[in-house]
């Protein structure tokens, strides 16, 4: 019964869809369609330029009272040069199909938000460490690709670092040994407990030695 | 047990008459408030008081010497955002034992690794953790308080087996 009713309608709905247009004219119908087109991207941009901004991320309590309260101490919020990175410069990517694949994932986060995930601090702390390591496999995944939007090596300058930043970078970012978020992991917020993740700028392996056995 | 013994200081106290003590402080006072600020804040809490540019710190990694053996040594590098909580420590992300055959940082002291009980631990003791207790970087600045501290060698102290 349900299916024969599902059925009529998919077969008047594609019977409207199939007839030629009786009263509108040719110009109507194709000049409609690309004003159509044109408002529908305009206003799908317009939404995805909204939720692009800082103002927004921070209009939720989870993001504006724990992310934001620490971004504001660091130096990616205020520096000498007056150059601020914003929430979506670093935790979305620039590149059209990837901001896409990332704004449907942030429908789960829009989800957290409605049924309350993170409605105290505690609950924060508490997801902390999952959430950090879910930015640091991206990252690292992409190769750091959100700070190297503004942070590239080919124009870092390793002479005007100190010598011994200018050498960990030529001994491990330079050799596309290491990428950024490996050693550079809570530069705008603060860390969860970091038990058992490794700096990023350990040796290799066959040099670090045997692991000793645990005295019980 | 250093500094556990008062005795001394108590008794210079006392015969020190009133009127003396106050005058002394006054002139203790007067001199150093040139170059200390108060630690209650300005005379006038309210008032907008014109604050310097930050210091420039040390960075050049050179090891320093230390003015006298217990001297915590002092940081020849920028720490600035670093993370020192409950949660992470990051100058044990290069001076911590396992770590510095790859960092080429110092090893933290192995008298760090001993809890207040004396009990030696196989890694950082909780009460050795917060390294910037002890541990500053240096700013290049003019000193706040005058002080006329001599080393010791200086004072004439032997080498053992001189005597």
């Amino acid at each position: 019964m349900i299916v024969r009713t599902i059925k009529s309608i998919l077969l008047w709905v594609w019977g409207i869809l199939t007839t030629p247009a009786k009263t509108l004219g040719l110009g109507v119908l194709t000049l409609g369609g690309f004003m159509g087109g044109v408002i529908f991207w305009g206003a799908f941009n317009t939404g995805l330029e909204i939720t692009n901004t800082e103002a927004f991320c921070i209009s939720c309590h989870e993001m504006e009272s724990n992310l934001y309260e620490e971004l504001s101490r660091t130096i990616h919020f205020s520096n000498r040069s007056g150059v601020r990175a914003t929430c979506p410069d670093c935790h979305v990517p620039h590149n059209w199909t990837d901001k896409i694949a990332r704004k449907m994932q942030a429908s789960k986060e829009v989800w957290g938000h409605l049924f309350g995930t993170i409605d105290t601090r505690s609950e924060f702390l508490g997801l902390r460490r999952e959430l950090a390591e879910h930015e640091w496999s991206r990252l690292k995944a992409n190769d750091s690709l959100e700070c190297r939007n503004c942070h590239s090596e080919v124009a870092m300058d390793l002479s005007r670092q100190n010598p011994r930043a200018a050498e960990i970078h030529t001994r491990f970012l330079l050799t596309g040994e290491s990428t950024c978020i490996d050693c550079h992991k809570g530069i705008a917020h603060q860390l969860p407990d970091m038990t058992g993740v490794d700096p990023g700028w350990k040796v290799a392996p066959e040099l670090q030695g045997e692991v000793l056995p645990i005295a019980q | 047990m250093r500094g556990q013994d008062r005795s001394g200081r108590l008794s210079i106290g006392r015969l020190l008459a009133g009127p003396m003590l106050i005058l002394m402080t006054l002139f203790v006072t007067a001199a150093f408030a040139q170059f200390v600020p108060e630690l209650n804040g300005y005379p006038d809490p309210m008032a907008e008081e014109e604050i310097g540019p930050i210091p420039h710190w040390v960075t050049d990694d050179i090891r320093q010497m230390r003015a006298y053996p217990e001297q915590p040594p002092i940081i020849p590098h920028s720490i600035e955002g670093y993370q020192l909580s409950v949660n992470t420590n990051r100058c044990l992300s290069c001076h911590k034992r396992e770590f510095v055959q790859g960092s080429g940082a110092p090893m933290i002291s192995v008298t760090h690794f001993m809890t207040r009980d004396g009990q030696m631990l196989a890694d950082v003791s909780p009460r050795r953790y917060f390294c910037t207790a002890c541990h500053v970087p240096q700013a290049d600045t003019p000193i706040l308080v005058p002080n006329t501290f001599k080393d010791m060698l200086e004072l004439g102290a032997q080498p053992a087996g001189t005597e």
